[in-house]
């Protein structure tokens, strides 16, 4: 069964907008596997099918890509993916704990889901949260400082159909499906929702203002530097260099920048030149 | 106390819209940006250079030495890459840096960008914090409202592209070849160097690869001056960066201090090791450095002390692991996790640690022998040196460095006929009881 003619067309608009962000149309598969996950909660026959029609790839060579990546579902997924992360920091922490209780308590193993279609349970690889350690993810949110007891209730509430808040997140989880559409790059408008950071992150920033820790004070903002100078002095330094593709910028603009001779951006970096560079750094401080 | 901490880029994590253009803007953001457009590229990269800023992704590359390993222009285009893939055991720096001021990687990219001659800059974001990625597709679209981003940035003539992209859940692409091959739409594996990216990356072309903590220091090194940030860290490890206690410590969290600071120092500021525990092991930069014990507390934490001390700087990711835990239990852990993200590219990684698991399963359940040691350190051999990628080599750092340090408890599993130690008591909380 393939897709019906609406969502084919809907998700052939929307294959189109991802290609068009990336120089080569290849590029845009990983985002195309979200996509197609978005609309049928896994990576079915089909959706490599599609993907591989939007890019004039065989099955065979989106299939190879799709099987290596972790977060691409060979079976219909469940609602929610709940990740335990049980890498060692997380599961010493009480990560293994939380799994063998979640585990027992939803009565499945690791990717396999709810007969509800709820929940998919899932052990993770380390997320980059060790401050908050033991963490579970929902759906790629974060529930921080998690133990046995609030990850139950966690899935408790989830199976209820209430919404629950991620701990540094959204102001709710959204759907596999939904978060799927975002991963391949559609906002969901969700940004400017939940907190900048969460206690951990913060311990720095709070002791240093508490013990009036800086770092050293800059000096007066760095004074723009004489063009001409550096126009001339990078001439000088540059005469017989080849003709350059960046920045690629007005004929006037690039004599001001000091690019014109051909200086070209990213290698004239070498040699006498790059002393006596014409940025004058402020004095040390502190 | 010897050292404090120095916040550039948590200077103002504590406000509560941080992550917004306007706060950011608030607290002198994009001035680096108006003061690089004024330079010549290379003097932006002269800078760079000149501030002796080092790869914040582990390895400590120079940062201005990658960019000017870029060849002459030939016409077609050059690509930055920002590898946002934190997925080392333990690093949880850039993750909270780009949820809490997305704006300072923005401006990061947008000035190496110039520097380097590129239109088409990408994010390259591991797919499993979503809402990281929908801050820094908002914090782009904020930047290009405001002409920060697109054609003509600021009247300078000087054009320039951010597309954010997500990856998919594989550790590997955190090497920055392999993260190239997943860009390009296949599946994540390293590439054989040379040709190194600066000469055929992405799409083949010239390509700079650094990681979120090295962009988003690029601004302020260029609003402060190489002097400036020369004035914090050591000789060769300059300037600040991000110190992320985990573990059995108090107050566990993100320290931005000077390199150089030590573990002792950090510990003091962090509140200790939990109370009533000692500290028992920890590793100076994610899962890949081999660990430190309390013998290391007062190492500097720079490239130089702690690559003298036999270990790696890294991520400086401060897993800190007290007494009640098993050291066996916790590698084999670790070596799970590189069993399931090895590419299967190359045979030493794939098998390697395919039978380093098998060994390290019998052990922990006491059905090992002490000739299981020496299999262990026979395997590391023929990975460490001999894998096609870092990942490999990454892999016999715990098991070395946990056989050098903790041979005994290694061999109390065996004469023991188990693991001799509680899991409940390691925990965070009360009653764990599972395995």
């Amino acid at each position: 069964m393939s897709f019906s003619a609406e969502a084919g067309q809907r998700l052939a608009a929307d294959a189109q907008q991802i290609i068009a962000r990336y120089p080569v149309p290849r590029s845009a598969l990983l985002p195309m596997l979200h996509l197609v996950q978005s609309e049928e909660g896994f990576v079915s026959a089909d959706g490599v099918e599609f993907c591989a029609e939007q890019l004039d790839l065989t099955a065979a060579e989106v299939a190879a890509v799709a099987t290596f990546y972790s977060q691409y579902k060979r079976h219909p997924n469940g609602t929610y993916t709940v990740g335990v992360c049980t890498n060692t920091l997380c599961a010493v922490m009480g990560g293994d704990a939380i799994f063998e209780e979640l585990s027992e308590h939803l009565g499945v193993g690791h990717d396999q889901t709810t007969e509800d279609g709820a929940i998919t349970l899932e052990r993770v690889e380390c997320n980059a949260g060790c401050d908050y350690a033991p963490v579970v993810m929902v759906n790629w949110e974060f529930f921080d400082n998690q133990t046995p007891t609030t990850a139950k209730d966690l899935v408790d509430e989830l199976r209820a159909g209430r919404d629950v808040a991620p701990s540094r997140g959204a102001a709710k989880v959204c759907s596999f499906k939904e978060v799927s559409r975002v991963l391949a790059g559609f906002p969901d408008g969700r940004a400017n929702e939940g907190v900048q950071a969460g206690g951990p992150t913060l311990e720095g920033t709070l002791l240093a203002r508490r013990n009036n820790w800086t770092a050293p004070a800059m000096a007066a903002p760095v004074p723009a530097v004489p063009a001409e100078q550096v126009a001339a002095e990078t001439t000088a330094a540059s005469a017989g260099a080849s003709g350059s593709d960046a920045p690629s910028v007005p004929a006037g603009t690039r004599e001001r920048a000091g690019t014109v001779a051909g200086k070209p951006a990213g290698e004239a970096t070498h040699g006498s030149q790059d002393n006596g560079s014409a940025t004058t750094p402020p004095p040390k401080e502190g | 106390m010897a050292t404090t901490l120095t916040p550039v880029l948590s200077a103002h994590w504590d406000e509560k819209d941080s992550w917004t253009l306007a706060a950011y803007e608030r607290h002198g953001g994009y001035r680096g940006l108006r003061a690089a457009l004024a330079m010549d590229p290379s003097a932006v990269i002269t800078e760079v250079k000149d501030s002796g800023l080092r790869g914040r992704g582990g390895a400590g590359f120079p940062t201005g030495m990658k960019w000017s390993f870029l060849p002459k222009p030939d016409g077609g285009p050059r690509y930055l890459v920002v590898n946002a893939d934190e997925s080392e055991p333990g690093t949880c720096k850039d993750i909270p840096l780009m949820l809490a001021n997305p704006q300072a990687l923005i401006e990061g990219v947008i000035i190496t960008s110039y520097a380097i001659g590129c239109h088409k800059a990408f994010i390259y974001l591991r797919g499993e914090v979503v809402h990281v990625y929908r801050r820094l597709l908002n914090a782009v679209a904020e930047a290009k409202a405001k002409g920060y981003l697109g054609d003509d940035i600021l009247g300078s003539g000087f054009d320039l592209d951010v597309v954010v992209h997500a990856g998919a859940g594989a550790y590997i692409c955190g090497e920055e070849t392999a993260l190239l091959d997943s860009l390009e739409g296949r599946r994540g594996q390293p590439r054989l160097k040379p040709p190194f990216p600066a000469v055929a990356g992405l799409y083949a072309r010239p390509t700079v690869i650094n990681n979120v903590e090295s962009i988003a220091s690029v601004p302020a090194i260029v609003t402060g001056g190489a002097e400036w940030f020369k004035s914090m860290g050591t000789e060769r490890s300059t300037g600040f960066g991000f110190f992320s206690l985990s573990g059995h410590v108090t107050r566990p969290g993100q320290y931005e201090a000077p390199l150089g600071i030590t573990l002792r120092e950090l510990l003091a500021m962090a509140g200790g090791i939990r109370g009533g525990h000692q500290l028992k092991f920890w590793t100076p930069g994610g899962s890949s450095t081999p660990l430190f014990t309390e013998e290391h507390l007062d190492i500097p934490l720079d490239f130089e002390s702690v690559g003298a001390a036999g270990s790696m700087l890294g991520t400086r990711a401060l897993q800190i692991f007290d007494e009640t835990t098993c050291v066996v239990r916790a590698v084999e852990r670790w070596i799970e996790f590189y069993k399931h993200e090895s590419c299967g590219k190359c045979t030493p990684c794939r098998e390697g640690n395919y039978w380093m698991v098998q060994v390290l399963h019998r052990l922990e359940r006491g059905q090992g022998t002490q000739e299981d040691l020496d299999t262990l350190l026979d395997i590391c051999d023929n990975l460490l040196g001999r894998s096609f990628c870092a990942l490999g080599d990454g892999a016999a750092s715990p098991v070395t460095s946990s056989i050098k340090y903790f041979k005994d408890e290694y061999l109390r599993h065996v004469t023991e006929g188990g693991c001799p130690f509680d899991p409940a008591q390691s925990a965070l909380f009360q009653g764990a009881h599972a395995r």
